[in-house]
């Protein structure tokens, strides 16, 4: 039921004392701001993160050699070695907890150009790699196509290459499909140009400046032999990556001569231990928010309770007329929690409108500045904005309540003869 | 219309007790007009706030239009004293940010009569006390006079069977004091029972009954026709001293 009366009350009660109006809604606007913006930017972190992370497979573990650090069946210990062609067919048809399983050879970055077509010249990371790498690192098609088996099957001389490596090597209006680059001395066909899903990057550099050509074409136009540098699993559902990791470190080790108790040896990394640090470090950064936020939000709460005893204080004469008229004690809580409500919601509403604002602004900002921050979409969510909604309501009604059970504890005689 | 049989009343003073009232017997019937007087401290606000179901007493019976009055909830309390009592005090407690009408009508407010209708009779209340131009100013843009009439129009715009006033004449001088009696006992005259606390003799001579309160008990009651001779003898009482 609107009450006009009440609302005429509450206003002129508020009226009257404009500068301590003012100054308690602050502090329970000042907490729901900081809420807002707080929760927006971690928000903000997090997506930038898992943006940059999300297409890329979370089950799948990268494994490279180190030199050994234990010596072991007559090897003497700094020795270097190489997985081969060997292992990963052993691999293939031995562990059953493997859905993709795709090897890489890095490219020559150390001698200078290596990439040269007419009179342009450049230097990229070139990897050979499969088909199945696309499946774990995701590349979307620009222009042509991706790899496929038929590539490496018969170790056709084709390559995939990103943005910045058409913008140096290609006329801005020139079409690089179908166009040859000499990689390293080899001619390679450009069949795709590939923008890159994931901000994750094997092998340093820019991923926009990566070329990639068939595994087996480059084991075999540059002397590698059966030798890989690099190979990336994805463990199939149900499986733990972790414990895959185990496994493969353990048959590795064995075909090599490597010591069981040789830490450093093969080196090998897993994204899903990642995702779960990063899982926390946001969870940590939210729980935090909501500590600060709240507690910056309580505090603005307490003032308001206060403000309200002072309130009361002041008008404890006025509440003894109002009785001594005929007002119930119901009807004088609920004005004084209806004032306390009004006050809290008002404040709340502005600290929530002015940080989404402040939100969306940065947001615009962060849109104009491309995708390459790792700090995007400063929002908060619908859900959130209720939820401190309904606790300011909440707490508006908490604020009130203590000075409303005051000032109806005041027995109206003592109310009226109360001169202040 | 008012029976009150054996009150008692202390209220606790840190660890002693005052026994403020200490056994009244008053019987007040319709369209009586009676003051209550006695120095400060022989009880006589203290009675005034029971009889308008202000405070509680604490032995003895209250019954006010036939019904025992005796630990009430504060609703009920508050209902029937907007039913039944009309107050105005010394100090005219109007309420500040409230104009003169709104004023007025606030006990209808808490009846829950509609805006448009309370206000209406708030005109009408204020008119009959020839406040009719003063409705829309606020209670600091009146003189005393004004303000207590006011007060009285808001006392009786719930129609009470009672009007009880508290030294309504205090902080009045005296022209503007004997306006306000003037009122009182024309609101008398229209059947409302009119019950006044004061300690000014003339104040006093112009009801019709005299309740003196000495230390929490009925002194003496004058009625009516010994009036004339209570101002004379209040008078020598003076020269005596």
């Amino acid at each position: 039921m609107f009450d006009l009366d009440l609302w005429k009350e509450i206003l002129s009660a508020l009226k009257q004392n404009r500068m301590r109006s003012f100054m308690t809604a602050f502090g329970v606007f000042w907490g729901i701001f900081m809420l807002v913006i707080m929760s927006g930017a971690g928000r903000a972190l997090q997506n930038g993160v898992l943006d940059g992370v999300r297409a890329f497979a979370t089950n799948s573990a990268f494994f490279w050699t180190e030199r050994t650090s234990v010596p072991y069946e007559g090897f003497q210990r700094g020795r270097r070695w190489n997985y081969d062609n060997q292992d990963l067919e052993y691999i293939r048809s031995n562990v059953a907890e493997i859905e993709y399983l795709s090897p890489r050879l890095f490219g020559w970055q150390q001698d200078g150009d290596n990439t040269v077509r007419g009179e342009r010249t450049g230097v990229f990371n070139i990897y050979g790699d499969y088909p199945d790498y696309f499946k774990i690192d995701q590349w979307t098609t620009l222009k042509g196509r991706l790899m496929n088996e038929i590539d490496v099957m018969q170790k056709r001389k084709v390559c995939f290459i990103g943005e910045r490596v058409v913008e140096t090597m290609f006329d801005k209006d020139e079409d690089p499909i179908g166009q040859y680059l000499k990689l390293s001395g080899v001619y390679f066909q450009v069949v795709g140009v590939i923008h890159p899903e994931t901000r994750i990057n094997i092998g340093g550099g820019k991923k926009e400046e990566t070329i990639i050509i068939p595994f087996t074409t480059m084991q075999t136009a540059y002397n590698y032999g059966n030798i890989i540098h690099f190979f990336s699993v994805t463990a199939r559902k149900g499986y733990s990556v972790s414990s895959l990791q185990e496994k493969l470190k353990k048959i590795l080790k064995e075909r090599h001569q490597i010591a069981p108790d040789d830490l450093q040896a093969v080196g090998s990394f897993n994204i899903e231990a990642q995702f779960i640090k990063f899982g926390k470090l946001f969870t940590g950064i939210q729980v935090l928010t909501w500590i600060v936020g709240v507690g910056t939000l309580f505090a603005g709460i307490i003032g308001v309770s206060n403000i309200m005893l002072i309130i009361i204080k002041e008008r404890t004469q006025e509440i003894g007329i109002q009785r001594a008229i005929g007002a119930t004690p119901g009807k004088i809580m609920t004005h004084i929690v209806a004032e306390s409500v009004f006050l809290t919601l008002m404040a709340g509403y502005i600290g929530l409108s002015l940080g989404v604002f402040i939100l969306a602004m940065l947001n615009k900002f962060l849109e104009s500045q491309g995708d390459e921050l790792f700090f995007r979409n400063p929002q908060i969510d619908l859900r959130m904005a209720l939820s401190a909604l309904a606790i300011l309501v909440i707490s508006g009604v908490f604020a009130g309540l203590i000075p409303a059970k005051r000032a109806i504890s005041i027995k109206p005689i003592d109310a009226l003869r109360d001169e202040g | 219309m008012i029976k009150l049989n054996d009150i008692h009343k202390s209220y606790a003073m840190g660890s002693s007790k005052l026994h403020v009232l200490k056994g009244i017997d008053l019987d007040i019937h319709q369209g009586e007009f009676v003051s209550i007087m006695g120095s400060s401290g022989s009880g006589k606000s203290t009675l005034l706030n029971i009889l308008g179901i202000l405070d509680n007493y604490d032995q003895g019976s209250y019954h006010l239009g036939g019904k025992l009055i005796s630990n009430m909830s504060e609703k009920k309390a508050a209902r029937l004293r907007n039913e039944m009592v009309g107050f105005v005090f010394q100090s005219f407690n109007l309420i500040s940010f409230k104009n003169a009408m709104e004023n007025v009508a606030l006990p209808l407010y808490y009846k829950g009569v509609n805006r448009k209708k309370r206000n209406l009779m708030a005109m009408e209340y204020l008119d009959r006390l020839g406040l009719k131009d003063w409705a829309a100013h606020m209670p600091n843009e009146l003189s005393g006079g004004q303000k207590q009439r006011v007060a009285i129009a808001r006392a009786l715009i719930s129609q009470p069977k009672i009007l009880l006033a508290d030294e309504p004449t205090g902080a009045l001088d005296t022209t503007t004091s004997y306006e306000v009696m003037a009122i009182l006992q024309e609101i008398n005259q229209a059947g409302i029972t009119v019950i006044i606390v004061t300690h000014e003799h003339d104040i006093a001579s112009m009801t019709k009954k005299v309740v003196r309160l000495k230390d929490g008990l009925i002194d003496e009651v004058i009625v009516n026709g010994e009036l004339a001779d209570f101002s004379s003898q209040y008078a020598r009482e003076i020269q005596s001293v």
